[in-house]
């Protein structure tokens, strides 16, 4: 039913929109904790640094993301010098596009179900004896866990609808960094291929809807089991 | 202020906390003996939870200190402040504040001390929640989530118990309920409790001392049977309804009249509506300044169950009203108050030091007086 080339790009983005999410999940979590439970200097400095990936064309964060990964900025100058490791047009420089593209929308995701946890269970478990780590893992991570499934869902759709950063940073190389939009903006340039390029675009839809639906189900499961139920 | 010195001696908690909140502010000192129920009580805005905050620490002073025994938890001089976790204090909130994602097994265990695992199945039946152990708190009724709620704060074994109005909210039956719960638990256990409430009858159940908060400041503090004599206090503790306790033990029940008879320690018996405790348990008798009368002679042919020989201490006229004197009595050692119209008193010849019978209707008890 679907080509060889298909199936490439398909799993290509899940690989790369898979690991983007896999990679800012943590730090996400974190800068949200931060910027919900904190009060600090520089607050909203961080803040805006944060939705830039929002707001500037994706082509400038894959053009920025060049000049510090590239082999001469000065993080990848760092990273290929002591781990030998070259980001630039490769499947993982992908994944790095997609994490950056993605990260405000995860951020605020989170943040917002954080500061939906209410703080006097916070201080309940604080009087019991927890410190504040055992009060993140066991009553406010657990507590925000349906605003998390939807923060990575979106993510998700995000870094798998990635094109500007992707292209420009990680360019468009078939196997390697040719994921579904790549490949359905170079079918769309390739003249005969029009079919071909429909196909792409209802995939593209049947995948972003299957998300959508998978992170509904999830958050509804999740709610379930914390909401207090009628007797 | 006066201060008795024998809470001054066995001080657990001790401590002198300023703070300014907008345009309230509080500055109080505070000793809490090492043993029973201090009552904090006060009218709402008066600082009573404020206060309990600070002791917490889940706010910080402006100055001052608060010491529990040997420790010392927050001492602004010194910069010092023992965080919530290492305070060794059980708070039972006004909500019962349960994990919404924790059965009620989980949020006991939650800060469960190790030294308390064999406690927790006598905790659990004391305070009736074995029933409730895998439910989640989303299931349960305001009394329970409390009862679960209090079981909790025990299980990590705190050094001291801090209540925060646990029966707010609460309608009369889960009230009566829950408070019988709490009288039992605190005679149970023999850690110091503070217990904020502003509801008088729920004090004079459970408190031993009071300590008497008005708009951020102490105005009185001591035991409360002493502080319920006070004329002075009678328009904060209860007013109209103002009553005062005695201590007696069950010694019968009538079950043909469904009735109790308790001993004073005087010897001197009592009967009141049945109380389902067992016989030999002390139990508290809250009276009402006006639900006793006097007599000269030992009258017969009444429908008054009760008559107590006692002694007057001293006859002093009513705070609120012209027309009312109070007499304070004297039952071995114990006191009683009665509330008599002053023309009354006029024509009895009442006087300092003279013997009456104190007549109480047994109807007078009510529930609350457990």
């Amino acid at each position: 039913m679907l080509s060889d080339a298909e199936w490439q790009a398909i799993a290509l983005s899940l690989k790369i929109a898979g690991s983007a999410v896999g990679w800012i999940l943590i730090p996400g979590i974190a800068v949200a904790w931060l910027l919900a439970r904190h009060e600090f200097r520089g607050k909203s400095l961080l803040d805006g640094l944060l939705h830039l990936p929002l707001v500037l064309p994706p082509v400038v964060v894959g053009y920025l993301l060049l000049l510090s990964l590239g082999r001469h900025g000065w993080l990848g100058h760092w990273l290929y010098q002591w781990l030998g490791v070259s980001l630039p047009f490769t499947w993982q420089g992908a994944a790095v596009a997609g994490g950056v593209m993605a990260f405000p929308l995860l951020v605020r995701a989170v943040r917002l179900s954080l500061e939906a946890v209410d703080p006097k269970l916070e201080a309940a478990a604080g009087t019991l004896g927890a410190n504040r780590w055992r009060v993140l893992f066991t009553i406010t991570l657990p507590l925000a866990v349906p605003g998390l499934l939807t923060g990575a869902v979106l993510a998700f759709a995000r870094a798998l609808s990635e094109f500007g950063a992707t292209i420009t940073f990680a360019s468009n190389i078939p196997g390697q960094t040719r994921t579904l939009p790549l490949a359905l903006y170079t079918l769309i340039q390739t003249p005969g291929k029009e079919s071909a390029a429909a196909r792409l675009c209802v995939l593209s839809i049947v995948i972003a809807m299957l998300s959508l639906l998978a992170s509904e189900w999830l958050a509804r499961r999740a709610r379930q089991r914390l909401q207090e139920r009628d007797r | 202020m006066r201060e008795s010195a024998e809470s001054i001696a066995s001080a657990a908690l001790d401590c002198r906390l300023r703070k300014q909140l907008g345009d309230f502010s509080l500055d109080i000192s505070l000793s809490v003996p090492s043993s029973g129920v201090t009552a904090l009580f006060g009218q709402s805005g008066s600082g009573k939870t404020s206060l309990l905050r600070l002791i917490a620490g889940l706010d910080r002073p402006d100055e001052g200190h608060v010491r529990l025994g040997s420790r010392t938890l927050t001492d602004r001089a010194k910069r010092l402040h023992v965080p919530i976790h290492r305070r060794r204090l059980g708070v039972v909130f006004q909500e019962a504040r349960l994990f919404p994602h924790y059965r009620v097994r989980g949020n006991l265990t939650y800060g469960m001390a190790p030294s308390a695992r064999r406690r927790f199945d006598d905790l659990v039946s004391l305070l009736g929640i074995e029933s409730l152990l895998d439910r989640l708190p989303g299931t349960l009724s305001g009394g329970e989530a409390r009862r679960v709620a209090i079981g909790r704060a025990l299980l990590t074994e705190p050094e001291l118990l801090l209540m925060d109005e646990p029966l707010t909210g609460l309608d009369g039956d889960r009230k009566q309920e829950l408070l019988n719960y709490l009288v039992r638990m605190t005679r149970d256990i023999d850690i110091p409790i503070v217990y904020v409430s502003h509801d008088t009858a729920e004090i004079a159940a459970i408190a031993d001392h009071l300590a008497l908060v008005e708009k951020g400041r102490l105005i009185a503090h001591g035991p409360l049977d002493d502080l319920m004599m006070r004329l002075d206090l009678t328009d904060r503790l209860g007013g109209f309804d103002a009553a005062t306790r005695l201590l007696a033990r069950l010694d019968k029940h009538d079950d043909h009249y469904a009735l109790s008879h308790v001993v004073l320690n005087d010897g001197q018996r009592l009967k009141v509506p049945r109380i389902d405790r067992p016989l030999g348990a002390q139990v508290r008798l809250r009276i009402g300044v006006r639900d006793v009368a006097l007599a000269r002679e030992m009258p017969s042919g009444t429908s008054y169950r009760n008559g107590l020989r006692a002694s007057i201490d001293a006859i002093e006229p009513s705070p609120q009203s012209p027309s009312t004197v109070e007499v304070l009595l004297r039952l071995g050692d114990q006191r009683l108050r009665a509330r008599l119209t002053r023309e009354a008193c006029d024509e009895m010849q009442l006087r300092e030091g003279q013997s009456v019978i104190a007549l109480i209707r047994s109807v007078a008890f009510d529930a609350q007086s457990r």
